[in-house]
């Protein structure tokens, strides 16, 4: 049987070389995603701006959301924002946090499914108050830090500190390009896409250690090859592997879009976008890092040593 | 590579066996469970997999005990207790005692009666509110005093932390016993953080009632409706359920719901209108025949969480211990009210701050969905790996689907709960423990391409990969147990599945992986690799 094979045998394809690309890509894809971040902001689940979500599905016949968004504005709720969700039965109502409290939540609550509740069946609500939304926000962010914090503490210690300073940064910048995915994409940030971030976390950091065990190998193997070459040699030693991996996982998540439902379609996306930036991430932006941070200072120095020690030369 | 040993072949092959019977009960419909539990020896655990509420359907509400009202009964009963103080001492105060924001105040102008007074205020301060069970036994209140006469108590926080913390062990007490009487199966109550309390309801579809049944404090009192003329400073006028307008009530409670020991939904036997009854123990029993001998011909008022439910006028003594409340109840309300004061008062005020509840028809939904995904995603995995690396490939797939049930099975054992997050998590782990082999099969090539034999090939591939294998995986668990431990609900359900699936993908990906292409090895005596 002739197997499948998806990336080239013995490629040599020169990635260090990309790195006067890559990097100033990155840095403009970055900026991009801070712009987006602070002036149009995260489609902010209620999770993290408290509010109340309640889900409905029609009895009979389509989801009129122009109806439902008539009715909704003459319950003097604030805004309510209606929307279609997933089939044409299903629709979300969401609206924001009512003055007077939590008690105030729950009696808007209760209006608006006295208000539709014959013609929808309810099939999820979902009230979160402001305090409990802050401590999520809280919680989440800290849970990002934290983990980014233990793993490169990891890092130093299993590596070299370039190799820990090349994986954080190549993370960060996963992370950062994700929050300009969310931001750009309007998907909805909750606390499962808390969820799809770490994951993206630690699959970037995956990733980025496989080359880098790679290379730290290749450093034994070739002690005197300079620093993008070897790196270049261990990418493309790995690469197959990479391609492969990232095929699969994707194929996966690719399951988890289409017939995952609704609820979690926004964590698949976010998914899939992650692995994307994490292997372009862990070949063009960790691995260069390696070279800026100077990973042979040490060889390059008693490279030229044979030549500055006469005195083992025989005579 | 080729020696293999019989004990880890064993072994291995119980471990799935194992993993296999843990998940069995899982799988099969409630009806086959049943039966299967009643064939089996008792002594057999038969556990199944627990599902979280978005994929069961369910109630999940979260509670907040509101310290102000902790904090004003405190300090109302203080104040009580100051006034019995003084009047035992007979100290005479100018200007009565006032309530201020975190404590009370009082003026006692003559400093020989405040040197005879301040010992008993003091050591009322210092054992007030700390019961026999708080270990910390700080006082609740500090007491000063000025040359002016003027004497303060203010609550300390560590007063309004234990007292916090008992409302919140005495509320989910009595939140078991409303909760239990609905009848629903395995709810879930459990502190959460200082004053949270969560309460999880799986298979409810009717949360109005819940959260009814919840918020409501139940405080029940019998208190006499003031007479005209009577002083103000000890009447307020109350909020009537029935009628509009407020009701004079007297300040001082007759007899409170603690009293009651039953409380029983009925119908009264001239009207037929529902009605509540109840009964007393010896003390409330006693003081309900005195009060009404004393009172006859007057109103009397029966009070729930500060609201006038009815004031029938006593009609003679009621010398029983039991007693009716009627007040236009339909059956159902009846029955509600009947329930709260069954299960006692919650001693403070509950918010609603969080709710999240899954219709069971969305739960179902989400079920087949997380079902349908993880099936086609596990296929197109599989498949790839098949295409891709032969029967390399179908060796990686039996391992990924042993791991797949090391999963679930890790998951009955742990009696963690399977949340459609955890879905997710698992469908990655399947990615990922592809990982695992894809990295040894690509490295065994590799090495194969360097010419080296079949053998030293494959044993060097397991060999080098292993090191990064465990370098990313360590990687990945730290993030899962730093999820873990900050995230909560969904979060941790997914991070739970995450870790376990890394833990068992090194027992699967590689030690299984490995025991089955050396099995193979020895049996077929390759002499060309076949990937």
């Amino acid at each position: 049987m002739k197997l499948l094979r998806l990336a080239p045998e013995n490629t040599k394809f020169p990635f260090m070389r990309f790195r006067r690309v890559s990097y100033p890509f990155s840095a403009l894809l970055s900026i991009i995603s801070v712009v987006l971040f602070l002036n149009v902001g995260m489609n902010f689940g209620i999770d993290f701006s408290g509010g109340t979500l309640i889900e409905l599905r029609a009895k009979t016949g389509e989801a009129d959301t122009a109806k439902l968004r008539s009715i909704a504005e003459h319950l003097k709720i604030g805004d309510v924002e209606v929307q279609g969700f997933g089939g044409v039965t299903d629709v979300t109502m969401r609206f924001g946090l009512q003055t007077g409290g939590d008690a105030a939540q729950q009696a808007a609550v209760n209006r608006v499914k006295d208000a539709i509740g014959g013609d929808y069946e309810v099939r999820r609500t979902e009230v979160v108050g402001p305090r409990v939304s802050g401590e999520l926000v809280q919680s989440g962010t800290l849970g990002v830090v934290i983990s980014i914090i233990a793993v490169l503490c990891y890092l130093w210690f299993r590596f070299e500190w370039q190799f820990a300073v090349g994986a954080i940064i190549a993370t960060m910048h996963d992370l950062l390009l994700t929050v300009g995915f969310f931001s750009l994409t309007r998907l909805e940030f909750n606390t499962t896409s808390i969820a799809a971030i770490l994951t993206i976390v630690g699959y970037s950091l995956n990733e980025t250690v496989v080359v880098l065990d790679r290379i730290r190998e290749m450093m034994r193997k070739f002690r005197k090859m300079p620093t993008d070459q070897l790196i270049d040699v261990s990418v493309n030693a790995v690469i197959p592997r990479t391609i492969m991996t990232a095929t699969t996982v994707f194929l996966a998540l690719l399951a988890l879009v289409v017939f995952g439902g609704q609820v979690i379609r926004s964590f698949s996306l976010a998914m899939i976008w992650g692995i994307f930036v994490a292997t372009y991430s862990s070949i063009f932006i960790c691995s260069p890092m390696l070279i800026y941070l100077g990973l042979r200072g040490d060889t390059v120095g008693s490279a030229p040593a044979p030549v500055t020690k006469p005195a083992r030369k025989p005579v | 590579m080729l020696r293999f040993p019989a004990w880890k072949i064993t072994s291995i092959l119980l471990m799935t066996a194992f993993a296999l019977l843990l998940i069995v009960p899982s799988l099969l419909s409630p009806a086959h469970r049943d039966a299967l539990i009643s064939h089996v020896p008792k002594w057999l655990p038969i556990r199944t997999l627990v599902l979280g509420l978005d994929l069961q359907g369910g109630s999940h509400v979260l509670l907040e005990v509101d310290s102000n009202s902790v904090v004003k009964t405190l300090v109302d009963n203080l104040r009580d207790s100051v006034r019995r103080t003084l009047r035992e001492e007979k100290v005479s105060i100018t200007g009565g005692i006032g309530v201020v924001p975190r404590g009370v105040q009082l003026r006692i102008p003559d400093p020989a009666e405040r040197a005879r007074a301040m010992p008993k205020l003091r050591q009322l301060a210092a054992t007030f509110g700390s019961g026999i069970t708080d270990s910390a036994r700080a006082p609740a209140f500090d007491v000063t005093e000025n040359d002016n006469g003027l004497i303060q108590f203010t609550v300390t926080d560590a007063g309004v932390d234990s007292k916090v913390r008992r409302a919140v062990e005495q509320s989910i007490e009595v939140l078991r016993r409303r909760v239990d009487a609905l009848g629903t199966t395995e709810p879930n109550i459990q502190r959460q953080g200082a004053d949270r309390i969560l309460v999880e309801v799986p298979g409810l579809q009717d949360t109005s009632k819940l959260k009814e049944i919840l918020g409501t404090t139940a405080k029940l009192e019998f208190r006499l409706v003031a007479e005209p003329g009577a002083d103000p400073a000890d009447v307020e006028p109350l909020d009537q359920v029935d009628n509009p307008g407020k009701l004079p009530v007297e300040k001082r409670v007759m007899v409170q719901g603690e009293d009651l020991t039953d409380a029983q939904p009925g119908f009264d036997s001239r009207t037929q209108e529902p009605v509540v009854n109840f009964r007393f123990n010896i003390r409330g029993g006693q003081r309900f025949g005195e009060v009404t001998s004393e009172n006859v011909g007057k109103l009397f008022a029966i009070i729930l969480d500060g609201k006038v439910i009815s004031a029938p006028r006593i009609l003679g003594p009621i010398t029983g211990g039991s007693g009716q409340i009627s007040g236009h109840f339909t059956v159902e309300s009846a029955n509600n009210l009947s329930i709260l004061l069954r299960a006692g008062a919650l001693p403070a005020k509950l918010t609603i701050v969080e709710e999240r509840t899954v219709g069971p028809g969305l739960g179902q939904d989400s079920i087949d969905a997380g079902k349908r995904a993880a099936y086609v995603g596990a296929a197109l995995v599989a498949f790839y790996m098949l295409i891709t690396y032969g029967i390399f490939g179908i060796f990686a797939n039996i391992a990924l689907a042993v791991h797949v049930s090391f999963i679930f099975a890790g998951l009955v054992l742990l009696g963690a709960t399977l949340t459609l997050p955890g879905i997710a998590g698992i469908v990655l782990t399947i990615g990922m423990a592809v990982d695992a082999n894809v990295l040894i099969y690509e490295r065994i090539r590799e090495e194969a391409h360097l010419g080296r034999s079949i053998i030293s090939a494959l044993d060097a591939g397991f060999k080098r990969a292993f090191a990064t294998i465990v370098d990313s995986n360590v990687t990945m668990f730290v993030a899962a147990a730093i999820l873990y431990f900050l995230g909560s609900g969904p979060v941790r359900g997914f991070a739970v599945s995450m870790a376990l699936g890394i833990l068992t993908s090194i027992v699967t990906a590689v030690t299984m992986t490995r025991m089955m292409i050396a099995l193979w090895y020895r049996y077929k005596r390759p002499v060309k690799l076949p990937i």
